[in-house]
């Protein structure tokens, strides 16, 4: 089995069960095939020899954040209840950015070229940096310290707005 | 004598060392729910299951100690589950509440290509762990792999479409997911300890990896503090581990999931003969592998006391230089110390009653979240100074 036919097999998968998340009208069935799209997504991730990347995600995303989706939505409405069918517009406009966004592929692919690397870079065979955890680590701390810096910040900000909106302020001594 | 099997060809070497690490697990898990029945009733002070045995059996000599060591009724019980009509109730939805039993199997099952099992010492002296994929993400893998067992829960609770089964999938993917938290932040001590600055004059590479198999080599090294077990140098992450591994696993005291008083039998309350047997099996998978794991992290894995190592013993009795018999001895250590393990884990299920619901949520975010990160900034700032 060559990587080439598993990457179209885990890439079919990955958007096949994507556009299953848009089409299904029972909300617990999209949420099973989000999952399923996300372990595609860490399955090709591994064939990028992106272990790393590949274990975060099935962890990060496919264990705990498609969970408490499905927790959610069960806490919402129990049976998963029937999503309304979609407007005219909707489909139309989603019809319409369909056609844009392959549109663009197909110019890309005719006209474009992706930058290839050069020949010296690929015979020292770099360590691809989801790889492993110390190439991964060291990225982070040295070269991409701002960005993860200004992410902790954001997340830290979501924290406290969820804290605000769901804590019960009775009267308004805890505020003060 | 064994090089036929290097000739054949390394996929088929693969499914076939995956098929007999399973065909060990599988026994193993089921056999566990009998060994829980006798371990109940020693406690309780009674016989426990003792008197079934295959007509025919019954004339051979000797037979009777297996007769009463209940061996012939966890055959009949397998045999039972497997020809039981599998009735499925008229109200639910198909399609998941099949699947579910099915995707409880898959993760526990599957986390077992990350953990190393045992060890032998190849021609040049080294210590070669024996494991299906010595990945260098190791735990990370178990860890990531080990938390889909959720959806099983989500999704049997949720399809059985009636009360209970509903109310207990909630109460148990809410648990699974709050003592993932401090089970994760309870393993980073000894992950930095071992690639901490101690890690430098070790043999052999040893920074940047999660492996498993290294943490072992780790606490199998020359010397006082090279030898010591984890749970010597770090008895706290041990122990909010082990708490958090009684919840991952849904057992006593963390036994609110399916507490028979006031859920009937939570998400399997639905469930019947073999698809109900499955989810069984599946908790005493999950239990084997987080006891291994355990024993891994804290209690030397496959070296037999602290300070006296598997290549010491080797060694000693004279045998370093047959790698099977090392690896036997090896795989028999590390499987008796993770049953002994299981047997604590039955132990306490006898001897401590249920926490109530709002008590476990309280201890998981409270008192044990807060006590892991207190634990990981101590160890953090101890080994930084070192």
């Amino acid at each position: 089995m060559s990587p080439d036919i598993l990457f179209y097999f885990f890439a079919a998968l990955t958007a096949g069960s994507a556009l299953a998340v848009v089409l299904n009208k029972n909300t617990i069935a999209s949420a099973l095939c989000l999952l399923v799209s996300l372990v595609g997504v860490a399955a090709i991730f591994v064939l990028l020899d992106a272990f790393l990347l590949a274990a975060l995600m099935v962890f990060v995303y496919a264990g705990a954040v498609v969970a408490l989706f499905l927790f959610i939505v069960m806490l919402l409405d129990t049976y998963g209840g029937d999503r309304k069918p979609f407007k005219k517009a909707t489909i139309v406009s989603s019809g319409f950015a369909l056609a844009l966004l392959v549109l663009g592929l197909v110019t890309f692919a005719d006209r474009g070229a992706l930058e290839t690397p050069a020949a010296e870079a690929s015979a020292t065979a770099v360590v691809p940096v989801g790889a492993s955890l110390r190439a991964y680590g060291e990225q982070l701390f040295t070269t991409y310290l701002l960005p993860v810096q200004i992410v902790g910040f954001l997340l830290l900000i979501a924290m406290l707005g969820v804290i605000v909106l769901s804590k019960k302020f009775e009267g308004l001594e805890d505020v003060k | 004598m064994f090089d036929f099997y290097f000739e054949i060809p390394h996929w088929i070497r693969l499914v076939v060392q995956g098929l007999a690490v399973m065909l060990v697990m599988f026994p193993i898990a089921a056999a566990c729910s009998m060994a829980e029945r006798k371990i109940a009733a020693w406690i309780q002070d009674r016989p426990g299951p003792n008197r079934t045995i295959a007509p025919i059996l019954a004339w051979v000599p000797g037979i009777g100690f297996l007769q009463r060591l209940g061996l012939f009724q966890l055959a009949a019980d397998g045999g039972k589950f497997a020809f039981k009509e599998d009735a499925v109730p008229g109200h639910v939805n198909k399609l998941y509440f099949i699947a579910a039993p099915i995707i409880a199997m898959i993760p526990a099952l599957t986390t077992v290509v990350a953990v190393p099992f045992g060890a032998y010492i190849d021609s040049a002296g080294k210590l070669v762990p024996i494991v299906l994929a010595n990945v260098d993400l190791g735990i990370l893998v178990v860890f990531a792999v080990s938390s889909l067992g959720v959806y099983a829960v989500i999704l049997a609770g949720w399809a059985s479409n009636s009360k209970f089964p509903f109310l207990g999938g909630i109460r148990a993917s809410a648990q699974l997911i709050s003592y993932e938290l401090s089970m994760t932040l309870s393993v980073l001590p000894v992950f930095l300890w071992t690639n901490g600055p101690l890690a430098t004059d070790a043999p052999g590479s040893f920074t940047g990896s999660l492996s498993l198999a290294r943490v072992v080599e780790f606490q199998s090294q020359a010397g006082f503090w090279g030898g010591a077990w984890f749970i010597f140098l770090m008895p706290l992450s041990a122990f909010i581990f082990l708490v958090a591994l009684f919840a991952e696993t849904n057992r006593q005291p963390f036994d609110t999931v399916e507490s028979e008083a006031d859920l009937v039998n939570s998400f399997g309350s639905e469930y019947g003969a073999f698809k109900w047997s499955l989810f069984y099996v599946a908790e005493y998978a999950h239990m084997l592998i987080g006891s291994a794991i355990f024993m891994l992290l804290f209690f030397g894995g496959w070296n037999p006391l602290p300070w006296i190592t598997l290549s010491d013993v080797a060694h000693f009795l004279g045998f370093a230089h047959l790698p099977i018999v090392t690896g036997i001895v090896g795989i028999g250590i590390f499987v008796g110390k993770v049953l002994a393990m299981i047997f604590f884990f039955m132990w306490v299920r006898w001897t401590l009653p249920r926490f109530r619901y709002d008590q476990v949520m309280a201890i998981g975010w409270k008192k044990l979240l807060p006590l892991a990160i207190a634990n990981l900034v101590a160890y953090t700032i101890g080994i930084a100074l070192l």
